[in-house]
């Protein structure tokens, strides 16, 4: 089996080929531009989530793509062919819809098997294919059912299993999980990698799901009103965001806004109202003094201690416990600044709930190294 | 709990009182013979010239019926006459009820109000209008021959296409409001998936629109085809001497000739003919689904 592009991470090489390009593509709807000068490009065999809000162009991209939505400008080609010409039906892309979609007056057989059947394939070599791909999903007891009497997760599986049985160059996937209740949703994950890693389809999918896509994906595109704001692995979308809004959206994070005064190397020092004082901030790359910026520190890289506790860490900032939020398996402490700044801090729990060090209205102080924070565009 | 055995027994009462009462009334009368005396037939219990209770029955009534080839043709004249009218107003209104239903949303209630408008006029009015229009020296005619098509004025009046085009003119919104709210409700996504899965518009319509919509297509055929059968205004009015319905001619048993017990049994035997087919059918249409 050839290596995973998780591995081979094909998006480094300067020189590959992408599977998808799009190109410089524009939708718009009325007044209003749904998806504005969005260029990407996507490796054979990713899972390439976009990743964006309600309204961020996400679906309109995805639609594009499945060929029911034509972009008023912009190309876009899949393994080198220009698929803006063909109409939806003769595109070799296939999608999963949010909704499932399945037709309700056939069996979950016949719906797998209508795309095979609008081909053109054999009756023989059908049933076949229908058999084997309701095995990979697991429904194949169900093949005589009716959309109606099956659950939730077992219609997602047979609207999966119907997406990929034309074995199509890219699955489409519009919200998948959405519609499945939590424990189920988060099996479902990771059931969804293995198959994708089986049948080797390259998958693109839309998510609102922050959690989802930082578990499934090789890659994510974050979206804002219709551009894409960043692309990048989950760990750098979350360890190096460029902007305040995907540092925003991306987990929780805490934001100080100031002025850079100055940079050295990969440092950068931080004028910050909200901190009261100076901010010594790493990765800074390429920015200028005098910008407008924020340091981004997320909650669990903060480090809190009594007051005069702490010793020499750099950033102390000086606050007093607001709030504590007890989650099982951390616990979120919300420290109010001199400044009147608050700041989330969550430590993993270390013994029982009594145990906890802190008390709601005691005096703290906290601190991070420079390394754990970060500047990003305001 | 009462409240609720009180609004499932509104409809049933309703129903008991205004149709099971009646057709047991029309039963009644079918079984009883006609005489001159007010009301003209006899009653079902009488006396004997000895004094005793009698019961009188006439079976016989519905013997005649198939004695008499009149009856027989007018029957089979009304159900193909029906079943044309049903058959067309489909074709016409499929697409119709599909392009509405396709219709911005804004447009749509402009449109059914446009398909539903005609009941303001009265019915016998909007037949009557087709009189001038279909005549000899009528609308159509005249304009026809205005255009050169035509140089002498088509027949078209008090013909079986006469009662064709009333018939079809009439029961066209019960074909198509049916048909719209089937189409009006079907997921656009099922369409967007036959279509990603590789069918085209066409072979994605046959594949889904159609099947998906067959609820509308039985109700709204129903709906034409049950009022059509008994229909009698539009033959009376449009038609010629050719056309035999059963509704006309139940109408000249009951106020030309004064027969109201063949009357009765006319429309007994019309009852029994339709609605028990009917009844099967919509039992069959409740159960499948399920079973299949």
């Amino acid at each position: 089996m050839a290596p995973s592009v998780r591995e081979t991470q094909p998006w480094r090489d300067p020189g590959a080929q992408p599977f998808i390009r799009i190109d410089r593509v524009t939708k718009r709807f009325g007044d209003q531009t749904a998806v504005n000068g969005v260029s990407l490009d996507i490796y054979r065999g990713e899972l390439f989530s976009l990743l964006g809000g309600s309204g961020c162009g996400k679906t309109t991209l995805l639609r594009m793509l499945a060929g029911f939505v034509t972009p008023d400008a912009g190309a876009i080609s899949i393994d080198g062919a220009d698929i803006l010409k063909l109409p939806a039906y003769d595109r070799p892309v296939n999608m999963m819809f949010q909704s499932y979609a399945l037709f309700p007056h056939m069996s979950v057989e016949n719906n797998v098997a209508f795309g095979l059947r609008r081909d053109g394939v054999e009756a023989a070599e059908i049933k076949k294919r229908v058999g084997a791909v309701l095995d990979l999903v697991q429904m194949g007891e169900f093949a005589r059912r009716k959309p109606a009497q099956l659950s939730g997760g077992q219609r997602q599986r047979v609207a999966l299993a119907r997406a990929i049985v034309k074995r199509p160059k890219v699955l489409l996937l519009d919200e998948p999980l959405s519609a499945l209740d939590r424990k189920l949703r988060e099996a479902t994950q990771f059931e969804l990698i293995n198959i994708q890693e089986q049948v080797g389809i390259t998958f693109v999918m839309v998510t609102h799901d922050q959690e989802e896509a930082m578990t499934m994906s090789t890659r994510i595109a974050v979206m804002n009103r219709g551009r894409i704001v960043q692309v990048g692995t989950p760990s750098e979308i979350y360890e190096q965001p460029e902007s305040r809004f995907v540092a925003d959206f991306i987990g929780s994070v805490n934001l100080f806004e100031g002025t850079l005064k100055q940079v050295s190397g990969d440092e950068g020092v931080v004028a910050s109202a909200e901190a009261g004082g100076d901010l010594v901030a790493g990765n800074c790359p390429g920015r200028q003094p005098g910008e407008a910026v924020c340091v981004a520190i997320r909650p669990e890289r903060v480090q809190l201690a009594k007051r005069g506790a702490a010793g020499d860490v750099p950033n102390r900032l000086a606050g007093r416990i607001k709030d504590i939020a007890y989650l099982g398996d951390s616990c979120v402490y919300h420290v109010t600044l001199d400044t009147g700044k608050t700041v989330t801090v969550t430590m993993p729990s270390r013994g029982r709930w009594a145990d906890q060090p802190f008390a709601r209205e005691e005096p703290v102080d906290l601190g991070w190294p420079p390394g754990s924070s970060r500047v990003v565009a305001a | 709990m009462p409240g609720r055995a009180l609004v499932i027994a509104a409809p049933y009462l309703w129903l008991a009182l205004f149709f099971l009462v009646p057709f047991f009334v029309v039963l009644k009368i079918s079984l009883s013979t006609a005489v001159v005396a007010i009301p003209p037939y006899e009653p079902l219990i009488g006396t004997a010239d000895d004094g005793s209770w009698q019961l009188n029955l006439h079976p016989e009534n519905y013997s005649y019926l198939f004695s008499d080839l009149q009856y027989v043709l007018a029957y089979l004249g009304s159900v193909r006459n029906a079943a044309v009218t049903a058959l067309v107003c489909l074709l016409i209104g499929y697409p119709m009820a599909y392009c509405i239903a396709r219709a911005s949303p804004q447009w749509r209630p402009a449109l059914l109000m446009l398909v539903v408008m005609p009941f303001w006029t009265s019915f016998l009015i909007r037949v009557y209008a087709w009189i001038g229009i279909l005549k000899q020296n009528g609308l159509l005619n005249n304009f026809l021959i205005w255009l050169g098509i035509i140089h002498e004025p088509l027949a078209i009046m008090n013909t079986q296409t006469s009662v064709y085009i009333g018939m079809i003119y009439a029961y066209l919104p019960f074909m198509i409001l049916p048909l719209y709210s089937t189409l009006e409700k079907m997921d656009i996504s099922l369409l967007e998936a036959a279509s990603d899965l590789g069918a085209r518009p066409i072979r994605a319509f046959l594949t889904i629109t159609l099947p998906l919509s067959l609820p509308g297509i039985i109700a709204g055929s129903l709906l034409v085809f049950i009022p059509a059968v008994g229909e009698f205004i539009i033959p009376t009015l449009l038609g010629g001497p050719d056309t035999l319905m059963i509704g006309t001619v139940l109408w000249n048993e009951f106020f030309q000739n004064r027969d109201w017990p063949v009357a009765s049994t006319v429309a007994v035997a019309l009852i029994v003919l339709l609605v028990v087919p009917m009844m099967l059918l919509q039992r069959a249409q409740a159960e499948g689904p399920e079973k299949s």
